[in-house]
């Protein structure tokens, strides 16, 4: 009961604050082509050279081919379906376990909503996100390997890969203020987790004592649907996100009550 | 609306013996404890009422920045609570959250959405909001162009575009040039007026007592005493003597106010009166004419150095004139204890009219804060009228001539 009392409460700061949290998120958005001559082009510009790194250069160039697929931008379509969404996961946690760290200023001095600051962090991501993943489609209508309808199962497979970074982040957002190695660590565990996770390589390339390790990886099932759906055209078995989805609620839940609990003494911390 | 309710307040920060001690804990089931409260406030108990000023002082560290978190809400307290009815503004922190590259307009809304406004309400009031800051045209340009006042000036505007219920006041009247600084400090008693009630932090004596009905004295995060501003303050100034060993009493007077006394006691105030030249006792005095202080000293003990000062503070509790026997290049030296020492001041009031009180001082050197023998405020009090001269305003008596050509 109190938990909903407390959930409540933090849906109302968060209205209450809407017009601050998306102003907010426009800002960091601007902000960084602010003083820029093409100012918003770059936005579009960046993601645009790394979506043709992917594509041309280990397409055309280095002649990258994935067995068993016959286009010449298999590899491509496999690489940037894992990479773009990583970079979302990535974006999401390593952002939201450094929110606090990063507006201590702002938290000491001013009373408003603090659950505003990881909900900006999430709506940021995923406006980057959108961004380039939207050209990754515009490439992928244009080359000819839209995969058909089955492409519109990649949001509910983000919604959850969203959720599990938020509950991670969150997590480890609160954790950090009162030990501030939890942030150094997770950022060197960042680099180990992407590369265990098959994102460059396809799960079977992996000896099979290894590969059997992969259910214990959350982002690998979610990596391995992106795939199937992008690459193959295959509908994800929706019942391998199970553990996953379980895992996110799970961490959700906990970063909801290290916050709710250390929610005071958080600040005193900064 | 407006009413602060401060029951039973509390912060303590929690101490951890080394790096793993929290691990520890928050690891340990149960239970477990591992830390030590640090208590920085205890037992604040006050009520303000809709409409008062209070200010609230203390030497650094005394809890005054922490009472006003626990108030504002950016810290959670450890005891007690805090109830605040109405809508509550706080000038804690002027141009928070400024971003450098956007400019004052775009900023202006962001921190205006920071304090609880909608984007819409914010550009509807920026006509006001640039008129009070008048930056003129550097409004749209980005604040990484702004001097640190003009950046001061857009937050304040911002801040109190609309009147609060509540404000909140930190020293931040501290920074702009003294045109703003008296054009912001207007704008706080105009709220006042109108009702809003004021919760003041501040160094400054004059500000306290010019705008505050009450005063509020925290040391060592304890609440040590609440009342009239010009008496807080004249026991904030005794215990601010570095002296430890000293005593602080404080009397009510026949008038009602309340005389402060404090020091080591090595020396005494026996008897201080004013006269006029024919040394008769004096209360009211003609403005211009010339007045003597009579002070009596008696040594308690030996005393290496002997400084008797006396100050004229105005009814607001401002400094009207004060000095003391070693700027009178008099001070005495190596006093037997049990000698009797008479002074005598001779001066001109060439004050205006009004009421006043002297204060006086024991002490060695130049001030009270090194070895203060005794501190008495509110000493003498007397009143200035004006009989003889023309008519004037004002504090001070500059007679002036006057002379037309046409």
């Amino acid at each position: 009961m109190r938990f909903v009392i407390f959930i409540t409460s933090l849906l109302r700061g968060l209205h209450a604050y809407r017009g601050f949290i998306l102003g907010t998120v426009k800002r960091d958005f601007q902000s960084k082509y602010r003083t820029s001559t093409l100012g918003a082009t770059w936005s579009v510009v960046n993601p645009l050279a790394m979506i043709v790194v992917y594509t041309v250069i280990f397409s055309q160039i280095m002649s990258t081919r994935l067995p068993g697929v016959e286009s010449v931008f298999g590899y491509s379509v496999f690489l940037c379906a894992g990479i773009l969404t990583w970079g979302l996961f990535a974006e999401i946690t390593a952002r939201t376990q450094n929110v606090f760290l990063e507006n201590a200023n702002l938290l000491k001095k001013i009373s408003f909503p603090r659950i505003s600051l990881p909900v900006i962090v999430v709506l940021n991501a995923g406006l980057n996100f959108t961004i380039v993943f939207g050209l990754f489609t515009i490439f992928l209508i244009i080359s000819g390997n839209f995969p058909g309808w089955v492409f519109f199962a990649i949001f509910p497979i983000l919604a959850i890969q969203i959720l599990f970074s938020v509950g991670l982040g969150m997590v480890l957002g609160v954790l950090n203020v009162f030990f501030r190695d939890v942030g150094q660590f997770f950022n060197i565990a960042l680099q180990f987790w992407f590369w265990l996770t098959p994102i460059i390589y396809p799960a079977d390339i992996l000896p099979q004592h290894l590969r059997s390790l992969l259910v214990f990886n959350p982002m690998a099932p979610l990596m391995q649907a992106y795939q199937g759906i992008l690459v193959l055209g295959q509908w994800p078995h929706w019942g391998s996100l199970i553990p996953v989805m379980l895992t996110s609620l799970a961490f959700c839940s906990l970063g909801l009550h290290l916050f709710r609990k250390h929610a005071g003494e958080l600040v005193d911390e900064l | 609306m407006g009413q602060i309710q401060v029951n039973n307040l509390g912060k303590a920060y929690k101490q951890y013996s080394g790096r793993w001690a929290r691990l520890a804990e928050w690891l340990t089931p149960g239970n477990a404890v591992r830390h030590q409260l640090k208590w920085v406030l205890q037992d604040i108990t006050f009520n303000i009422q809709p409409g008062e000023a209070v200010g609230i002082i203390g030497i650094n560290g005394a809890g005054k920045s922490t009472l006003l978190k626990l108030i504002t809400g950016t810290a959670q307290p450890t005891t007690g609570h805090v109830s605040i009815s109405g809508q509550v503004a706080a000038l804690l922190e002027l141009g928070m959250g400024f971003h450098p590259d956007f400019t004052g307009r775009q900023n202006a809304i962001m921190a205006g959405q920071l304090l609880g406004m909608t984007a819409q309400e914010v550009t509807d009031l920026m006509p006001q909001i640039e008129a009070f800051a008048e930056i003129g045209e550097y409004i749209d340009s980005p604040v990484r162009v702004y001097s640190s006042g003009m950046q001061m000036r857009l937050a304040f505007s911002v801040a109190t575009v609309k009147r609060p219920d509540v404000l909140i006041v930190d020293e931040a009247l501290s920074v702009g040039d003294a045109y703003f600084q008296h054009k912001s400090f207007d704008r706080i008693r105009q709220f006042q007026k109108a009702g809003t009630t004021l919760l003041i932090v501040s160094h400054d004596k004059a500000a306290i007592q010019s705008i505050c009905d009450q005063a509020i004295l925290l040391k060592a995060g304890r609440l040590v005493m609440q009342g009239k501003p010009e008496a807080v303050m004249d026991y904030y100034n005794a215990i601010s003597a570095a002296h430890q060993q000293q005593e602080i009493s404080q009397f009510i007077l026949a008038n009602g106010s309340i005389q402060t006394v404090s020091g080591n006691g090595q020396a005494s105030i026996e008897s201080a009166l004013l006269t006029d030249t024919t040394d008769q006792k004096i209360e009211i005095i003609e403005v211009g004419s010339t007045v003597r202080l009579v002070v009596e000293v008696w040594a308690q003990s030996d005393l290496p150095e002997l400084v008797v000062g006396f100050m004229i503070k105005d009814r607001l509790g401002q400094q009207v004139f004060g000095t003391n026997s070693h700027h009178c290049r008099q001070p005495l030296a190596q006093i037997k204890k049990g000698e009797r020492i008479r002074y005598l001041f001779e001066f001109n009031a060439n004050i205006g009219p009004g009421h006043y009180t002297i204060a006086l001082a024991l002490h060695t050197k130049d001030t009270h804060l090194e070895n203060n023998y005794e501190w008495r405020d509110q000493a003498l009090l007397f009143e200035v009228v004006n009989n003889q001269q023309d008519e004037f305003v004002g504090t001070a008596w500059l007679k002036p001539s006057l002379k037309i050509h046409l």
